[in-house]
């Protein structure tokens, strides 16, 4: 069967893709930190996304091996109902920043593979849009951290 | 001095000026006075020990009423951490308050789960789980909503929730209603306040 012309421009975009240093060079990862919760509970992840280069970058989800599970969410209490919301794609301005934070944007990390304590570090991949990841160490701090 | 003492000694005149005049009704809320306008403290529901509990029991104590459930990693949590702050803001006489936050999830949160989190934040929080009847029978009082979300596959889901904290006097009447936006000043202010007039 040959490729159709569609397979081949996705290809031939993915190559250039690869070629350019990718989104997540251009990216920096501060402040991370995760809320943790007793148990098997999801835990809340945080990090403020700084993007230097000339393009935007788009985070579209994560991966840690130290959970089964990572996805990135958005939480919002509009006319006074706390509701959350899966998010696909959450762009970082070129030269400008944005931030995953409690009660806004943030990952939710669920199945956790064993207990994590305050204190440990977690190692999160963020992954954006052009497949590029950025290896983060994520800080785990007590359920009532502000 | 630190600040904290000075906000405290400075809330501590505002309250001894205020007592001198006996006129509880003209006491300067910062947050919405919901006073005569709600229901008092009324549930049957269990602790966080299993022990059958109802609104009476914590007749003497001052209440921060809130609606969440445990798998809900950002904004319970949040809300759960700015009321442990404000509670350590207060002082010592905050012992005279409780958090009982109230599952509206209890088919996950057993009185376990509700045990670990809710001394995750706050050895004052109580938390709260019954028969669903029961549950929706006091949001219902306090005019709260919750709506279990579709489920996303995996056995998981999300419960979407009024974010309202209530806070009832030690008496048990409703007096007070912040949002998890209203600021931490606010919340310290008020929550002084209502400890001091309810001895």
């Amino acid at each position: 069967m040959r490729p159709s012309p569609l397979s081949l421009l996705l290809a031939g975009l993915l190559c250039v893709g690869t070629a350019h240093a990718g989104e997540a060079a251009h990216v920096h990862a501060v402040g991370a930190w995760i809320r943790v919760l007793p148990g098997a509970l999801p835990a809340g992840g945080y990090v403020t996304l700084r993007n230097d280069g000339d393009q935007p970058a788009v985070l579209t989800g994560a991966s840690s091996p130290a959970y089964g599970s990572v996805m990135l969410h958005q939480s919002s209490t509009e006319t006074g109902m706390g509701r959350m919301r899966m998010v696909d794609r959450l762009e970082v301005p070129a030269h400008g920043q944005v931030a995953l934070s409690p009660g806004g944007y943030h990952l939710m990390l669920m199945d956790a593979a064993g207990l994590v304590q305050p204190g440990q570090t977690v190692r999160v991949s963020l992954r954006f849009a052009d497949g590029s990841t950025l290896a983060t160490d994520f800080l785990a701090k007590p359920a009532n951290a502000l | 001095m630190k600040p904290s003492r000075l906000a405290r000694l400075l809330l501590l005149v505002v309250v001894l000026s205020l007592a001198a005049c006996h006129r509880e009704g003209a006491l300067p809320w910062r947050l919405t006075n919901v006073s005569g306008h709600m229901p008092d403290l009324k549930f049957q529901l269990t602790d966080d020990a299993g022990k059958p509990v109802t609104g009476e029991d914590y007749r003497g104590k001052v209440v921060l009423l809130y609606f969440g459930y445990t798998h809900c990693p950002d904004v319970c949590p949040l809300t759960l951490a700015h009321l442990h702050a404000v509670l350590q803001r207060v002082g010592p006489s905050a012992d005279g308050a409780r958090i009982l936050f109230v599952s509206v999830d209890p088919a996950r949160d057993t009185p376990a789960i509700m045990h670990a989190y809710v001394n995750a934040f706050d050895k004052r929080a109580v938390g709260l789980t019954g028969t669903p009847h029961a549950i929706e029978a006091l949001s219902k009082r306090y005019r709260s909503a919750f709506t279990r979300e579709p489920d996303k596959g995996d056995g998981q889901y999300e419960v979407s929730h009024s974010s309202a904290i209530y806070l009832f006097d030690r008496q048990g009447r409703a007096r007070l209603l912040a949002t998890p936006a209203t600021p931490q000043d606010d919340l310290v202010h008020d929550l002084y306040l209502l400890l001091k007039t309810g001895d």
